[in-house]
């Protein structure tokens, strides 16, 4: 905190000096991710932010208008009606049409709020017609998206490292905003996201479409989108869902409609090859290396780089423990998860080439040399219920 | 103090263990209260240091979710409604003309309840696995099927909680109902009196309901149901609407008792009666019964019906009316008046001005289209800071300084009491004013590290934050030297029956400080 904070302390004093005028950076037009100083919600990419943006400046200026006029009287009558000026006091105690004045005006004005906001919000509860339909699921704590018909599905984890988060490293452009593998649409179509959890409660939240919608396991959300310009935008998880919650950025990059079906391709072929491995038998070294990336990417957060756990929540798994254990009773806790605890049915989420890597990783690191190989097939087989050979 | 009474209180420690006196367990509550501010607080100063620049510096994410939990919890359940009671046991007696409360001895396990609910709770944070992590909304399923095991004391710790209010408030209507001095009808009781009476019901409307919300957790964790399991059948989003239904409600349970406070300041210092008695009333009784109308705008996003978003949206407006009905009340009261401002009516002006902004800022919220933006983001944390904070909060500080010279016979230093106000106010807005900015640009809130372009007013919350926590040492000090100047017997300083010029009212009738048993003969009302 010693040398950044005094440049935050400084930055921060000499900003105050600043006046504060709203319009500097307001309605930030076409930004790709919001600004420092920024002082109001962006305009965003979308018909539906730009409204929503409206509805908001709206319901703002008709509260400073009466904060204007409220304030304005008590500060008036804070200045002449003071006893140290000589006022007298006077002892009316009620003015009834005047208080039925007041009672109709506000609700009056309440009138010209709901309206407009009943509009939008009839609007943005209008999913239909949409020409692509993604699948949007919350898991503690990464998202997953599934393009429904398409068979593309894929993990989107954030990308920045420890050492930045921890000041070991200078803070990249995109501290906390990047992900390993964005969510990608084309501009100038309806995309309906259809938004469910796998744990807890997540909330999927991109500030320039407009889109928040809280993801809930059981449950499955309608929201949908239609962004008008190209650009990479940002958003992050809203709704408490454990440890790493600040932590699972959202990154969604809007691509002309080509580039839209070239990536679509590219995904296409990777899933392909994805089935191949199923059939390779891949040595220690290479499910080694696979399974320490799998590892810290979907394990680490909970049981931690070295494999210690937290103790009373999460169980370690270097010596004694499930990762030493019987070999079917390991595939079964991370394929299947525990019930009635954190740990997640991994089955669900990741490929039989990860999921072997990953067990053979944690059957060998930290000293554990139990020298069990699984193969992608294995893990095939006891999914199939053929157990373990 | 009381020698002209048949008894005094006990000395020693069992004078407060065993009390059945209004006036001691208002003390202890207040007390009480006071400890829990400067304990969450000191939480709150923990929150602010790590958000001080971006990056994890001093807590781990885990710890920083039980610091952001045990904060709001300590804060709602710990300082704001017990310190309300406190002033509830001081001053409802005195104002109805009572000799003291209905239910004595129910008022004094009421308190004692209090220190084993909140030992239990501050516990979690030591055992294995640590404390409540899953915020103060406790949401299922990450406060049942993924929540550390000492969530069980949680549990046990509401249930306690909500059992020490519930037969608080059963007291304060039994007094109210039975025990006002002959003449006094409903309609000539004081507003603090009023604010508290509909409170007191809207308490007994909503703990059982929190009980119900915890105990299905309970249910969940250890006896193998299903209420908010979806694997089970169960529904995470019933919770939602459980918790809310008590949640609402609880923020007027909050936020009333103060509205009576500022009620009887401002026409003391203003000399001059207050404006709309009737309508304050009926605004009162407005708000309590809309409240529980209205609780699903906390969950706009949850994907409820559209039918539902919109009944959500209107009701939520509404209450705007008699809010604003209250606010142009006390303005009116004010208008041609004769005003002095010392400490209680600095605060209290304060208190119509910032809690306004919270108001406004709420009123903003209602729109549910536009909430989807504020929804779960600073936006959000600055609102309901600026209607606890400046609203619940600065009512309690107005409120003592209110009362105190009534309660110990002695007038405070009222150029430390002023100084005490200045800090605060400036302290207060300077942490919660940048949040709004924070929010609407994108912030969600209950994050321990934020991207950079949230660093610049996340450093001026967290400076604001400390100025604002360590001048509440001012009041500590302003305390301590009226306790001592009692304790003394020091004349200096002290006041007589009526402490302020233009006070009205029954407890003013009383000396200074009033004897043990406030009124042993019902006073009669004009």
């Amino acid at each position: 905190m010693t040398k950044i904070g005094m440049r935050t302390i400084v930055a921060a004093l000499s900003a105050l000096s600043i006046p504060l005028l709203p319009t500097a950076t307001l309605a930030a037009d076409g930004l790709e991710h919001a600004q420092r100083w920024q002082l109001n919600m962006p305009y965003g990419v979308t018909p539906t932010s730009h409204v929503v943006y409206d509805l908001h400046m709206l319901i703002f200026w008709i509260c400073v208008v009466v904060a204007v006029l409220v304030y304005g009287v008590m500060f008036y009558s804070m200045a002449v009606h003071r006893k140290s000026r000589g006022a007298k006091p006077a002892q009316f105690s009620h003015n009834t049409r005047l208080e039925v004045l007041w009672t109709a005006l506000a609700s009056l004005v309440l009138v010209a709020m709901a309206w407009p906001a009943t509009a939008v919000m009839i609007n943005m509860y209008d999913a239909s017609d949409s020409q692509i339909d993604i699948l949007v699921t919350g898991y503690q704590w990464k998202w997953k998206y599934e393009y429904l018909g398409e068979d593309v599905s894929f993990f989107s984890n954030i990308a920045t490292p420890d050492d930045e988060i921890y000041g070991d490293a200078p803070k990249g452009e995109h501290y906390l905003l990047n992900v390993d593998k964005p969510l990608v649409i084309p501009v100038g179509t309806k995309v309906r996201f259809l938004i469910t959890a796998a744990d807890v409660l997540h909330s999927w939240w991109v500030p320039d479409f407009a889109v928040k919608m809280d993801a809930i396991p059981g449950f499955v959300n309608e929201a949908w989108t239609w962004v008008e310009r190209e650009g990479v935008y940002r958003g992050q998880c809203t709704e408490l869902c454990g440890r790493l919650h600040g932590f699972m950025p959202i990154v969604v990059n809007a691509t002309s409609q080509n580039a839209y079906r070239r990536w679509l391709g590219e995904r296409h072929a990777e899933a392909a090859a994805e089935r191949a491995l199923l059939n390779q038998r891949m040595d220690l070294s290479q499910l080694m290396e696979r399974g320490k990336q799998v590892y810290q990417t979907n394990c680490a957060s909970c049981h931690l780089a070295t494999g210690a756990g937290l103790p009373g929540a999460f169980p370690a798994l270097h010596k004694d423990s499930a990762a030493t254990g019987a070999l079917a009773e390991h595939l079964g806790i991370v394929i299947n998860g525990t019930p009635g605890t954190a740990m997640a049915a991994f089955g669900a989420q990741l490929g039989a080439a990860d999921l072997a890597a990953v067990i053979t990783y944690e059957r060998n690191a930290w000293g554990n040399d139990t020298g069990d190989l699984v193969q992608p097939i294995d893990v095939e087989r006891y999914r199939r219920g053929d157990g373990v050979q | 103090m009381s020698a002209d009474h048949h008894h005094g209180p006990a000395s020693g420690i069992t004078r407060w263990l065993f009390t059945t006196n209004h006036k001691d367990i208002g003390t202890l509550y207040l007390f009480f209260a006071m400890m829990m501010a400067f304990l969450g607080g000191a939480m709150a100063m923990l929150i602010r240091a790590e958000l001080f620049e971006p990056g994890l510096q001093l807590v781990e994410p885990n710890f920083f979710n039980q610091m952001t939990t045990m904060h709001g919890l300590i804060m709602v359940f710990g300082f704001v409604m017990p310190a309300f009671v406190g002033f509830a046991n001081w001053q409802l007696p005195m104002m109805i003309g009572a000799p003291d409360m209905a239910l004595p001895r129910l008022n004094n396990w009421s308190f004692w309840i209090l220190p084993f609910a909140f030992s239990i709770l501050v516990s979690t944070l030591f055992m294995e696995g640590g404390g409540p992590n899953f915020g103060w909304t406790f949401y299922a399923p990450l406060s049942t099927t993924y929540a550390p095991p000492s969530v069980t004391y949680f549990i046990f710790a509401v249930h306690l909680l909500g059992m020490s209010s519930i037969l608080g408030a059963i007291n304060i209507i039994a007094t109210i109902m039975n025990l006002r001095a002959p003449g006094m009808d409903y309609m000539k009781m004081p507003m603090f009196v009023w604010t508290w009476f509909i409170t007191a019901f809207l308490l007994l409307l909503v703990m059982p309901v929190l009980a119900g919300a915890v105990t299905m957790m309970l249910m969940d964790i250890h006896f193998g149901t299903s209420f908010f399991q979806a694997a089970g059948g169960g529904d995470p989003v019933l919770f939602q609407h459980v918790f809310w239904f008590f949640g609402h409600p609880e923020v007027y349970i909050i936020i009333l008792p103060a509205f009576g406070i500022v009620s009887q300041i401002i026409p003391t210092f203003s000399r001059k009666p207050l404006f709309g008695y009737t309508s304050m009333v009926y605004a009162t009784a407005a708000i309590a019964i809309m409240s529980t109308l209205v609780w699903a705008h906390h969950m706009f996003t949850v994907g409820m019906p559209l039918v539902g978003e919109l009944f959500f949206m209107y009701t939520t407006m509404l209450i705007a009316v008699p809010t604003g009905v209250k606010i142009f009340n006390w303005i009116s009261t004010m208008w041609r008046g004769s005003m002095t401002f010392e400490a209680p009516m600095l605060f209290s002006i304060a208190f119509v001005v910032l809690f306004s902004i919270g108001g406004f800022s709420g009123l903003m919220m209602a729109i549910a289209p536009a909430d989807f933006q504020y929804h779960d983001t600073y936006f959000i944390v600055a609102h309901f800071h600026y209607v606890l904070v400046p609203g619940a909060v600065f009512g309690v500080f107005a409120g003592v300084y209110y009362w105190l010279p009534k309660w110990t016979g002695r007038m405070y230093d009222e150029r430390l009491g002023q100084l005490h106000f200045w800090l605060t106010f400036i302290g207060a807005n300077l942490t919660f004013f940048p949040q709004h900015f924070v929010g609407l640009a994108g912030m969600p809130r209950r994050i321990p590290d934020y991207a950079l372009q949230f660093a610049d007013f996340n450093a001026i919350s967290s400076v604001g934050a400390f100025l604002f926590g360590t001048s509440q040492l001012v009041f500590v000090v302003i305390l301590v030297r009226v306790l001592k100047d009692k304790a003394s017997g020091r004349l200096e300083g002290a006041v007589g029956e009526r402490a302020w010029e233009g006070v009205e009212g029954l407890e003013w009738t009383l000396p200074s400080p009033p004897p043990y048993h406030s009124f042993t003969t019902p006073p009669s009302i004009r």
